[in-house]
């Protein structure tokens, strides 16, 4: 099942969904024929967008928005934290492209704070599918939930079939004693390959697919902390306040420190280009990873 | 609206106004920008604003400047709705009647205080009161500075594409930015062809006449097209002393202050108001 049509059958099987688009239309291309005037298509106008979507939901909607990840977070964020953070409304935030996906676009374009700044708004969830099938496993649970909710939208086909989602749990997908790699979004894949490479090196690796950032698993992330001599996070996004945060966060918040590796942007946006050359580049290649993690290591 | 209606509403304006100024005692309030709008507010809240509706079916009213609030304050005080004791916590951590507007309180809709906010909130309820086929009215009140966002722009642009005729955006036309007229900053005028431009149906009137707002609501049942009125108005309207004064905008009098303007506001004696009260929030 595709993004689109789980929309398309939420919607249509309850009357309170409306789906609006700041004229990006990628992931609803067929809704203004299959939903007819509960779609609304404001224009390039994101802070517009929000506005109405908190007074929609003021009325009893759940508006279900889209626009590009960093034009949506950041050139609306006030928006968001202001009509949709205050208010406590239920207003669904699908960002477009966010991190790596941006690919060629450049910096402009480059949603690699999103995690941090929209985990800031109190109330709000942030939600990180590793691909399409993780998407559609956890949307029914988050459109249904009365928080706003902002999820990192992802929608690439992957190779892996995932557990039904959980309400706030990360999905464990494999337990490791020397080191447990914890990642989300689009890197999934990358890091389950990465986590191969390791264990041919005759390390014992885990994998935790984080899924929900907020609220976080923190229980996950504690006996991953306890069961491994190191964690490291990987992750499409700023080293500050994303996972690699939300990981030192938890560890403080329990008293407890780990040996804590960051896979991440450090103080700078990505270098541009076809998407498996930015991986290349930035290092995010199951090898290079594979490399990153060794040479720590050492 | 009779003669009878017309007294009332003007009697009406004058005690809203006296709550304004006590407000402006202990921590203060912006008072300039609530004295210029107790028309509007009391003429729209106590006329345009169906009382016998309720739920999904009310009628809306927003105020989206947002330190005006202590005209709505008042207003809902002399209409029933807020016990007037409350206002006596102004400011208090154990009530939520601050300097701006939060659901909180009863008859207040959304929070604002952040400028250029509600005309896109109060366009997603007039958006949805169309959806649903209701004849619901939704009212904005936003101040004249406040223009200077782009988002109010953005946004009617946007409710004229869905036709969202519902919608009426009155704007406090009262002259100033916070510390400075609006045409010595970034000027507005002429604010009627602007609107027009972006596709709205406008009427300019002066705000402190109920019979004129009466005739401007009545007059904007243009199919299709936002509604605006421009009400030109004074800030500080009702105390010659600080009336279209720059630096009476923010104000925290003292006891003896609010007693002579409240003097002054009856007619009786012009106040003479010595103390630097602007404090710039």
């Amino acid at each position: 099942m595709t993004y689109e049509e789980l929309l398309t059958e939420t919607a249509l099987n309850d009357e309170r969904y409306i789906v609006m688009t700041a004229e990006n239309r990628a992931l609803v291309r067929n809704m203004p024929r299959t939903l007819g005037e509960r779609f609304v298509d404001t224009g390039i106008t994101e802070q517009t967008m929000v506005g109405m979507a908190a007074g929609l939901a003021l009325r009893g909607r759940i508006p279900v928005i889209h626009a590009l990840a960093p034009f949506l977070t950041m050139r609306a964020f006030e928006f968001i934290r202001t009509d949709v953070g205050i208010a406590n409304l239920p207003v669904k935030l699908s960002g477009y492209i966010p991190g790596f996906l941006s690919d060629g676009n450049g910096p402009t374009h480059q949603s690699i704070e999103d995690v941090s700044i929209l985990r800031g708004i109190p109330g709000m969830e942030v939600y990180c599918p590793a691909d399409e099938d993780d998407l559609v496993k956890m949307l029914p649970a988050v459109w249904a939930s009365p928080a706003p909710a902002y999820v990192r939208i992802n929608h690439k086909k992957g190779a892996y079939t995932h557990a039904p989602y959980v309400t706030g749990k990360a999905e464990v997908i494999a337990e490791g004693s020397d080191i447990t790699l914890l990642v989300y979004g689009f890197l999934f894949d990358n890091a389950l390959a990465a986590r191969e490479l390791l264990e041919k090196q005759g390390l014992s690796v885990g994998l935790i697919n984080m899924r929900s950032l907020k609220p976080v698993d923190a229980e996950a992330i504690l006996r991953a902390a306890s069961a491994s001599k190191r964690l490291v996070t990987i992750e499409d996004h700023l080293k500050t306040g994303g996972l690699y945060s939300i990981v030192a966060e938890v560890l403080l918040q329990h008293r407890l420190t780990a040996d804590v590796q960051s896979l991440s942007l450090e103080e700078r946006w990505f270098k541009p280009g076809l998407l498996n050359q930015v991986l290349e580049t930035e290092g995010f290649t199951p090898e290079k990873m594979k490399n990153k993690i060794m040479t720590y290591a050492q | 609206m009779n003669k009878v209606q017309l007294e009332n509403y003007r009697s009406m304006a004058l005690r809203v106004r006296e709550h304004i100024v006590r407000m402006s005692q202990g921590g203060g309030c912006f008072i300039g920008a609530s004295l210029s709008c107790v028309e509007l507010m009391v003429y729209t809240y106590g006329e345009v604003i169906r009382k016998d509706r309720a739920g999904l079916d009310r009628d809306y009213l927003f105020l989206s400047k947002g330190h005006d609030v202590p005209a709505l304050y008042g207003t809902l005080v002399e209409t029933g709705v807020l016990e007037a004791s409350r206002l006596g916590n102004h400011l208090s951590t154990n009530d939520s009647i601050y300097w701006h507007p939060n659901r909180n309180i009863p008859g207040v809709e959304f929070h604002s205080g952040s400028l250029g906010h509600l005309p896109s909130v109060a366009a997603g309820v007039a958006l949805d009161c169309k959806l649903r086929g209701g004849d619901n009215r939704v009212v904005v009140i936003t101040g004249d500075g406040e223009l200077n966002e782009g988002s109010v722009w953005e946004t009617i642009l946007v409710a004229n594409a869905y036709k969202l005729d519902n919608l009426v955006i009155v704007v406090d036309r009262n002259q100033f930015q916070a510390n400075i007229r609006t045409e010595e900053l970034v000027p507005l005028e002429p604010l009627e062809d602007k609107f027009i431009a972006f596709g709205c149906a406008v009427r300019r009137v002066d705000g402190h006449d109920f019979m004129q707002l009466e005739w401007a609501y009545g007059e904007l049942s243009a199919e299709g097209k936002v509604g605006v009125i421009i009400a030109d108005t004074v800030r500080g309207r009702g105390l010659p002393s600080i009336e279209a004064r720059a630096d009476r905008w923010f104000c925290a009098f003292s006891e003896a202050e609010v007693g002579q303007l409240l003097e002054e506001l009856h007619g009786n004696v012009k106040a003479l108001i010595e103390s630097e009260t602007l404090v710039v929030r």
